[in-house]
């Protein structure tokens, strides 16, 4: 398990110093978090890298999950596409078996903490049976256009917490609670993240068949229609005219999405066009990413529409110089032309895909400014921190808190 | 070298760590802008006029400030995203008065150009009015003397940094700043301290804040 102080060569010492010493503040404070699984998900993927440092710091931390069967995890991916903006039918019966096991949770499970943490809407009712306590919502989705039935519908439980916590300003709802701007992280430390040797990147490349005659263009996303991948395959035969250059499109797979398998269709037909083209359905593995971004001359993001965008973090980290669309929250974390390329169609992404392929002095510049600001604002120890203040700042109401 | 002044009184570092709490508050055009600007909380105007400095703190030290990034990303109103852009921050003591100023450059430049109020900003690119919450601390690091004062520059975070020259003399309405107040009043060198006071630490980043002052600092020890 990785240790707080193995960070330090990353961030510096006086950041942990300084989180050592606001977590002091928190002593005798039990904290506990709530969420649905403990495995998947980027949710639990934060909770299990993060639970065990707060722990190390001294913060007293639990984690707890709710119970539900099938048909209520079939629900919250309804309610969670609805959240999304996309298309969804609900109906009573959706809401009846939503709130059944929500009951059943609320009997079994002790939520007596003095500050209880729900994550994202699957154990948002638990509010109910609030004390004298603080409670927190974190909602993780982009809910910047929300189904308004099922916003409604949850909306009643999120005006019962202390506070909520969102990723991007947009996400942001009008609500007569506090409400916090916390962006994700990413782990430096962790598989997809941590340096390779140039043999793993190599190895990882040969085993994919990708050879290193030309600057490799990638994008890292699963095949679904909100990821544009055809519109990358677009932009990358607009670059090729002029630069020779190979595109990589890897993600994982959707065998239990039908959407997604016929996506990947489209995709496998449109990439004929081109033996430049790599399409890789990849089983979930992070060292092979990893590889992947590294072995990349430009990396690009050409979603449609899009949460947070970790994706986009983890190709800045890599000092990677990132095309994406201005959408989500991407513009938090590219400023044009500083750390990045934004675009909004495209052609936009063929000529800043060009542009990075032509001015490789250029391309590194914006790059290492992607990984300074990637390093000073998304990275775990910065989440650990905000994760902290947000708990020290239920007991303070003003502007400037003195500790 | 001479020999090191020990300070009448020792110079405690401070932490200071922000988070951003989410005023729900939102602007598309240049008159929402101008109407919110008046009534938002003195901690966003802060925020919006300073978190730049911190969180691009390697980047090129502009643009300054959200006001000037928006009106001339977004709105593509160039003109007026320089006159914000080009204020100088250093000359307001608080943000009641930075407020006014950023106020009557909005209003001023659009009696100039009514047709600006016209512009309005894309779905998802309008203003997010964001407040910081500061939370200050002390840490560890009590100096007395300026090596033991350059040592501790040298590896404490930039949040103190920025603690001890941004929020020292703009929200809690000192004249200088931490470090030069200092300097100055138990080193007794008002010399150095001056020099401190005059960097205008709005057109650097953090880092070569930082660089800048250890410079000055290895200077005088040399003296």
């Amino acid at each position: 398990m990785t240790k707080i102080d193995e960070y330090i060569p990353i961030v510096g010492e006086s950041v942990i110093d300084d989180l050592k010493l606001i977590a002091e503040k928190l002593k005798g404070k039990l904290i506990q978090h709530i969420n649905s699984t403990s495995v998947g998900g980027g949710v639990a993927e934060i909770l299990n890298r993060m639970v065990p440092l707060l722990r190390e710091l001294g913060v007293d931390t639990r984690w707890d999950l709710i119970k539900g069967g099938e048909q209520f995890f079939e629900v919250t991916k309804k309610f969670h596409n609805a959240l999304h903006g996309r298309q969804a039918e609900i109906n009573k019966t959706d809401f009846d078996i939503f709130l059944e096991t929500a009951n059943r949770n609320i009997a079994e499970l002790d939520t007596s903490a003095d500050i209880v943490f729900v994550h994202d809407p699957q154990p948002i009712t638990l509010v109910n049976k609030r004390k004298e306590n603080k409670w927190l919502w974190r909602c993780h989705i982009d809910i910047s256009e929300p189904n308004q039935k099922v916003w409604s519908f949850l909306r009643e439980f999120v005006i019962k917490y202390d506070a909520a916590v969102f990723s991007a300003p947009g996400f942001s709802q009008k609500l007569p609670i506090r409400q916090f701007l916390i962006s994700p992280s990413i782990d430096p430390l962790s598989d997809k993240n941590k340096e390779l040797p140039q043999e793993t990147i190599e190895a990882v490349l040969r085993k994919y068949e990708i050879p290193k005659d030309k600057p490799i263009v990638t994008q890292i996303s699963r095949f679904d229609r909100l990821k544009d991948p055809l519109g990358v395959i677009e932009a990358y035969l607009q670059v090729k005219k002029y630069n020779d250059c190979r595109l990589v499109l890897a993600g994982g797979g959707a065998a239990d999405d039908p959407e997604g398998v016929k996506v990947y269709e489209e995709v496998k037909e449109r990439a004929m066009v081109d033996k430049d083209i790599h399409i890789l359905l990849l089983k979930q593995n992070d060292l092979e990413i990893n590889a992947l971004q590294r072995a990349s001359s430009v990396i690009v993001q050409k979603s449609l529409r899009e949460g947070f965008g970790l994706t986009v973090t983890e190709a800045l980290w890599k000092a990677k110089p990132v095309v994406a669309t201005n959408t989500g929250g991407i513009p938090l974390q590219i400023k044009h032309k500083y750390s990045g390329l934004l675009c909004h169609s495209v052609d936009g992404a063929a000529f800043a895909i060009k542009q990075f392929l032509n001015s490789p002095e250029y391309a590194k510049r914006l790059g290492e400014n992607g990984r300074e600001h990637v390093r000073n604002n998304f990275l775990l120890t910065r989440h650990l921190k905000d994760y902290i203040l947000l708990f020290l700042s239920l007991y303070h109401n003003e502007d400037a808190i003195y500790l | 070298m001479a020999d090191l002044i020990k300070a009448k009184e020792p110079f405690r570092f401070y932490a200071r760590l922000s988070l951003s709490e989410l005023t729900g508050l939102r602007a598309a055009n240049l008159g929402q802008l101008l109407g919110l600007i008046r009534e938002v909380p003195g901690a966003s105007i802060y925020h919006h006029t300073h978190r730049f400095l911190q969180q691009h703190q390697y980047l090129s030290p502009e643009p300054p400030n959200d006001f000037a990034y928006w009106v001339s990303d977004i709105l593509g109103e160039d003109e007026l995203g320089e006159r914000l852009a080009s204020i100088d921050t250093t000359q307001f003591l608080n943000i009641h008065s930075l407020r006014e100023k950023i106020i009557q450059t909005i209003e001023s430049y659009l009696k100039e150009n009514p047709a600006a109020s016209l512009r309005f900003a894309r779905e998802g690119d309008e203003f997010h009015f964001i407040k910081s919450v500061s939370f200050i601390l002390p840490t560890k690091y009590v100096v007395y003397d300026l090596e033991e004062f350059k040592e501790v520059i040298e590896k404490i975070t930039i949040d103190s940094i920025y603690f001890h020259i941004f929020e020292a003399r703009l929200r809690l309405e000192k004249k200088t700043n931490d470090f030069s107040n200092w300097i100055e009043n138990s080193l007794g060198n008002k010399r150095l301290a001056d020099k401190i006071a005059q960097m205008d630490p709005y057109t650097r980043t953090l880092e070569d804040l930082r660089k800048t002052l250890i410079q000055i600092i290895e200077k005088k020890l040399l003296v």
